[in-house]
């Protein structure tokens, strides 16, 4: 008994690593990738969650919709209303230098947040959407969806994997990367700065709609407390900086690495003294934050570092 | 040819470049030089699109390209090397010639995500031609080094090796000599005079070594706080006496000689 549990505890840390892997994925497409430094990831997360709940739950005349179409064309869908919004917020603010770029992109997401939670017509405001269905939710329960859910999840993961690694091994990747390293060069051999990194950021932040889609279907209750941006814009820097940014197969390591150890800080805080349990999730946040300094101390270019494609020998 | 017309330049200031007209003509080599601050490389960056103008426009083989942004420039035929390298410094030497390179249809996202075999031959071909280059340049011992590691004279190489990677008809080298030990600038040399004897292209570089100056260019255009000095021969402008004032101060050098 001990160890089924222990099992689909296991499930669940990977079904939640699996999210953190496309996350990852995305944000390395956006910062590995094109050097574009994204602080609002958990706003995308969001409009791709909210969306895909939305769509797929029953009419409800709390929020809008529901659509209750099939879940396939709720992650579609979320991954075209995340791209949209990337697209927006592309246009105005993808010229700016990164460090800028970094300060406007918190303020978006922080609007997007504040639509969320206040736009109740749409999202039923702080109260949240309930019955978000899972995938075969009427065929399989409990446990099985589980396994069921986990199998999909890391469907998607590969199909994210996949995708970006076309990307990075191809001409487009490269001149992606060569505009991360230096823009002013790149420019001058040809290459349209601006419409790359549109393009970049398009795709990223899709990428993260489609794992805000994702986490709705798993937990199948979405407040706006599910955008947290500590648990996911920061974790998932966190992620990238420790799995490698600029390696698709560093990103995914990296996502499970630091989310096995965040579960695993669960644990530890957990047989704290009862004074100190009420503030374990401070020190959780704590410890992440000085793991995050030890990395970057440390390893710099993560557990595995960029790593140019080969080209065809001869 | 370039022909720079009335150009101004400001970075918020007074005018860096005043009012400065001149042509670069086709299939010559052509100096520019000056002092420190005459605003050369203000006016590299303003013909190929780097900084705005405050006044004036540039012609490029007759057209007007004032309003171009550098890419598009660069699609037109005008490269330019900057004075302090800006390698890709991650990217492996062979990936800087090859990202350098103008490769449309591997760059179109659908072809890249659905339709891998559209730009097979196109990257191909940017393969080889990235070797010649590699193999042009005598750096093949380096290939595969990433480019934030080479020396200085290593990433000046690299600067002129990418752009020439975009098969252009003009190219603007900025200092490519400078910090640059004696063989290798001589090497350096022979490959532009090679590549303008045998390819007919336009070079106009900026350089401090009169001497240096005097091998490579046909003619010599010289700026000094930012307006045009004269144009002529090596020669010819090392007796004039508006550049000494402007090189050594009003009339110091005379005296000495």
């Amino acid at each position: 008994m001990e160890l089924t549990g222990l099992f689909f505890y296991l499930v669940s840390v990977l079904i939640a690593g699996g999210i953190y892997a496309v996350l990852c994925l995305a944000l390395n497409v956006q910062w590995g990738m094109g050097g574009l430094f994204n602080a609002g990831i958990a706003g995308f997360f969001a409009v791709g969650a909210y969306t895909s709940a939305i769509v797929t739950t029953a009419v409800s005349t709390k929020h809008l919709g529901g659509f209750e179409l099939p879940i396939p064309f709720g992650l579609v869908a979320a991954m075209i209303v995340a791209g949209v919004t990337g697209w927006v917020v592309a246009k105005i603010c993808v010229r700016l230098k990164s460090d800028y770029l970094a300060m406007a992109s918190v303020g978006i997401a922080e609007i997007l947040r504040l639509v969320i939670v206040n736009e109740s017509w749409l999202t039923n405001g702080s109260l949240g959407i309930a019955g978000v269905p899972r995938p075969f939710g009427d065929l399989v329960q409990g446990r099985e969806a589980d396994l069921l859910y986990l199998a999909m999840v890391w469907l998607c993961v590969l199909a994210v994997y996949i995708l970006c690694q076309r990307l990075y091994v191809s001409p487009w990747g490269r001149t992606l990367r060569a505009i991360r390293d230096n823009e002013d060069s790149a420019r001058a051999a040809g290459k349209d700065v601006d419409w790359f990194r549109l393009q970049t950021f398009v795709i990223g932040c899709a990428i993260m709609g489609l794992a805000g889609a994702l986490s709705a279907h798993y937990f199948k209750f979405l407040s706006p407390s599910a955008t947290e941006p500590l648990l996911v814009t920061f974790l998932v820097w966190v992620m990238l900086m420790a799995g490698g940014s600029g390696n698709n197969k560093g990103a995914i390591v990296g996502a499970l690495a630091i989310w096995f150890i965040w579960s695993a800080t669960e644990i530890i805080t957990s047989r704290l003294p009862p004074e100190w349990i009420t503030r374990s999730s401070y020190i959780r946040m704590l410890l992440v934050g000085l793991l995050l300094q030890f990395v970057l101390q440390k390893f710099r270019s993560g557990l595995i570092p960029e790593k140019s494609p080969k080209i065809r020998s001869d | 040819m370039i022909s720079v017309e009335h150009v101004k330049v400001s970075y918020g200031g007074p005018n860096v470049v005043d009012d400065v007209s001149f042509d670069i003509p086709s299939g010559r080599i052509t100096g520019l030089i000056g002092p420190n601050g005459a605003g050369k490389t203000t006016m590299f960056n303003a013909i190929a699109g780097h900084v705005g103008l405050a006044g004036g426009r540039i012609l490029l083989e007759g057209k007007d390209i004032t309003g171009l942004k550098p890419h598009q420039r660069a699609a037109r035929g005008l490269a330019r090397t900057f004075q302090i390298p800006h390698e890709f410094s991650q990217l492996t030497v062979i990936e800087n010639f090859m990202a350098a390179a103008a490769t449309p249809i591997g760059e179109n996202v659908f072809n890249v995500i659905f339709r891998r075999g559209r730009f097979a031959a196109e990257e191909e071909a940017t393969y080889r031609a990235a070797r010649d280059m590699v193999t042009f340049l005598e750096i093949d011992h380096v290939k595969d080094e990433k480019a934030g590691n080479l020396s200085g004279g290593q990433k000046k190489l690299l600067e002129l090796g990418r752009a020439l990677m975009r098969k252009p008809k003009i190219i603007l080298l900025d200092e490519i000599g400078a910090g640059i030990n004696r063989t290798l600038l001589a090497k350096i040399s022979d490959k532009i005079l090679l590549l303008n004897k045998e390819q007919g292209l336009t070079f106009c570089l900026i350089e401090h070594d009169l001497d240096y100056v005097s091998k490579l260019c046909d003619e010599v255009i010289v700026m000094a706080q930012g307006t045009l000095l004269t144009r002529g021969s090596v020669d010819d402008v090392r007796q004039d006496a508006r550049v000494i004032e402007a090189y050594f101060g009003g009339g110091k050098y005379e005296a000495q000689s």
